[in-house]
């Protein structure tokens, strides 16, 4: 929205004040993202920019931290742990949410509003109380410190999530298509295989990759339940915060910077994709 | 469906006997609609149950638990049934008489006559203990030799450790002999019981977590202003820029609120500790004394400054998605009748933006009462909120009836939000990203 021609001076200073302010505030959301990125290449053991660095002299800068991180054990297996317990529990999460919100956007549902605030109350009940909660259940149990007792936990936390991105792209959905597929001849599965999956998939992925970063990032829960065979990566970064805190962390962070940049690009695809799709407008 | 389906019945419909309509086998047409209908229902319902069935295994039930243990209190009940009988009559001023003793004497002998997993006495200890400190290495002393004692056993067991000899203890033994007790929350709320049994506040430097409630709904308060406050001008900033510009710019938005939490922490610690980013550039361009650097973190400033970085962006898009919706000729219509740019704002652009910042606030201000992570990391003593408080009586104190009362009151209020937002948005309305 460029300035009118007849702008006063009062209105030109407030405008250009106003994108200032704007600016600043964009600045304080990602400056502390980007300044770790430097700082994981630094040459010394330090938290600060050092003067070699300032310069741009080359022996400012090492991948030590980077190797470090490579090179040992307990990061590789929290990595290995990290995909391995975010990617079972996405599937569970996507097929089980999937399904609940295909149940939930049809029109006949009984008590719709009570299950929808039942199914999504894992997004709003505070970290540490489904962590208590859990912590004693699953002791009972006898899979507290397991992989399975941590996929369940995240599972649960990942399905509000699917359901609201999978109903979010149902409301567009005709349903006409359904019937034209059933008057055919189609049985219903082969109905929801070949006409209501594709078209809800955008929906689905997008959703499967929101439970996925829930799980991936998640460590209230992975401290109260997960034992030391099942350290995730966030788990490994918060005794690497609390300990010894080490650039190596910055190394991590980093590269976590990344996998996020590729699922930020990943479901913004996706929602222009499915908008295209739905007949929206993108945006 | 429901259409093509009755449409179906419909045109099969037939007129029986009576007049009445039904379908082609006989069948009275509304009969049949309901039976189809029940039938859309149960298929819908059967969609829903394989998750509904697992979150209120896994989630819903475990809480509810987690709630029961506030108030569940089977210890004393378990550990001395005979001792209860014998004190029912005992009017809790002078210590029980010989009777009371012996009966305890029959427990502890009962109790020490079971398999070692099954004792009684030390989970007795513990639950006691956590009435009056002292009370654990009492019984656990006693418990020792106590089978062996001889009458008359009130001097028994008064000289193997004094606390037999004092009131209170009884006096906490028999109000904590019912299988659910309030004690918990008494102690949730800073109170205790005094000797009459009713209930008062604890002694001024005793006091804990009333306070911390109080900070933590007001850093919370804090947190969410600093985010409105934030939020407002990029969210209206990103509404009025075209949409390809916007989008760019919202990348600065969504970054953030994708990557790792602990990531976004970290990088705060590495700004903002003594020797960090910023103190560093204040003391290299000599703006401060490098004696001086300023503790910006592990305290309340620290905890501030990280959390509202963390949750801003919970703020920024629901205010977006509202302001887009706002068309800008309504402010164009006030300011051409004469509006200041600020009457107009005031008057016409900012009560549409309302059920953003409702939206907005209660997302923030619910997600921030429970956080519990960037406290810990960041907060140091002056910034902990009562979920650490939470974890502290959950893995080191082990008082996991208290962690449960102080949980359930955290739980019940942001529940209330939960519903509050319901109210405003509706929880399906949630926008991700």
């Amino acid at each position: 929205m460029p300035l009118p021609a007849y702008a006063t001076t009062k209105d030109r200073i407030w405008y250009y004040t106003f994108r200032v302010i704007c600016y600043a505030i964009f600045f304080f959301l990602m400056a502390p993202i980007l300044v770790m990125i430097p700082l994981s290449f630094n040459a010394q053991p330090f938290f600060t920019f050092t003067s070699e660095m300032l310069m741009l002299r080359p022996e400012g800068y090492s991948l030590r931290w980077y190797q470090d991180f490579l090179g040992s054990d307990s990061w590789m297996r929290s990595i290995r742990n990290s995909f391995m317990i975010g990617i079972a529990a996405t599937i569970l999460a996507t097929t089980l949410g999937t399904l609940a919100a295909l149940g939930l956007s049809r029109s006949e549902m009984p008590f719709k509003g009570l299950v929808m605030a039942l199914l999504i109350s894992p997004m709003i009940v505070p970290l540490i109380i489904s962590a208590a909660g859990m912590f004693f259940f699953f002791s009972q149990l006898n899979i507290a410190q397991s992989y399975l007792g941590v996929v369940l936990a995240h599972t649960a936390l990942g399905t509000p999530f699917v359901i609201i991105t999978v109903t979010a792209t149902l409301v567009g959905f005709d349903h006409s298509l359904t019937r034209a597929a059933a008057s055919l001849g189609a049985s219903p599965s082969t109905t929801f295989f070949r006409i209501t999956m594709p078209l809800i998939l955008p929906g689905v992925i997008s959703g499967a990759l929101f439970a996925f970063i829930t799980s991936f990032d998640e460590i209230v829960i992975v401290l109260f339940i997960a034992g030391p065979e099942q350290r995730t990566i966030p788990r490994e970064m918060w005794s690497g915060i609390r300990e010894d805190i080490s650039p190596t962390i910055l190394a991590v962070a980093t590269l976590m910077v990344l996998i996020s940049v590729l699922l930020l690009v990943t479901i913004e695809l996706l929602r222009r994709r499915s908008e295209r799709l739905r007949g929206l407008t993108p945006g | 469906m429901a259409q093509a389906d009755a449409g179906a019945a419909f045109e099969d419909a037939q007129t029986d006997s009576s007049g009445r309509l039904t379908t082609a086998d006989g069948t009275p047409l509304r009969a049949a609609l309901r039976r189809a209908e029940r039938r859309r229902k149960v298929a819908a319902f059967l969609l829903v149950v394989p998750l509904l069935a697992f979150i209120l295994t896994f989630f819903v039930f475990p809480i509810a638990q987690m709630m029961w243990r506030s108030v569940d209190n089977p210890q004393v009940v378990r550990a001395l049934p005979n001792t209860l009988e014998a004190l029912r009559d005992w009017d809790g001023r002078e210590l029980p008489g010989e009777e009371v003793f012996a009966a305890l004497h029959a427990d502890f002998v009962v109790d020490s006559e079971r398999p070692r997993r099954e004792q009684a006495m030390g989970p007795l200890g513990i639950r006691l203990n956590y009435e009056l400190s002292a009370a654990r290495s009492a019984i656990s002393r006693t418990a020792r030799s106590a089978p062996g004692f001889e009458a008359p056993y009130r001097d028994a067991f008064v000289s193997s450790h004094r606390l037999w000899g004092q009131p209170e203890l009884w006096r906490i033994i028999k109000r904590e002999g019912r299988p659910l007790t309030a004690s918990y929350y008494v102690a949730a709320l800073d109170r205790q019981y005094d000797e009459d049994g009713s209930v008062i506040m604890r002694d001024e430097n005793r006091r804990i977590y009333v306070s911390l409630f109080v900070r933590t709904i007001m850093l919370s308060v804090a947190i969410t202003f600093l985010t409105f406050l934030l939020g407002f001008p990029i969210a209206y900033y990103l509404s009025i820029l075209p949409m390809r510009h916007a989008s760019l710019l919202m990348i600065c938005v969504l970054l953030p609120f994708w990557t790792s939490l602990l990531v976004r922490t970290s990088a705060w610690i590495v700004l903002l500790q003594q020797q960090g980013v910023i103190n560093s550039t204040l003391v290299a361009i000599g703006l401060l004394d490098d004696a001086n650097r300023i503790q910006m973190i592990y305290n309340m400033t620290g905890t501030i400054i990280a959390m509202t970085h963390i949750l801003l962006p919970f703020m920024v898009l629901p205010l977006y998605s509202v302001m887009r919706t706002i068309p800008p000729s309504y402010m164009r219509a006030a300011k051409s009748l004469g509006a200041t740019p600020f009457t107009a704002f005031r008057r016409v652009y900012f009560p549409q933006t309302l059920p953003g910042i409702g939206a907005g606030g209660v997302l923030v201000f619910i997600i921030s009462i429970g956080y519990y992570i960037t406290p810990a990391l960041v907060g140091g003593q002056s910034g902990r909120m009562i979920s650490n408080e939470i974890a502290r009586h959950m893995q080191q104190s082990l008082n996991w009836g208290l962690a449960a009362a102080l949980g359930t009151m955290l739980l019940v209020g942001v529940l209330a939000l939960y519903w509050l937002y319901n109210r405003l948005v509706g929880a399906d309305s949630l926008k991700l990203g």
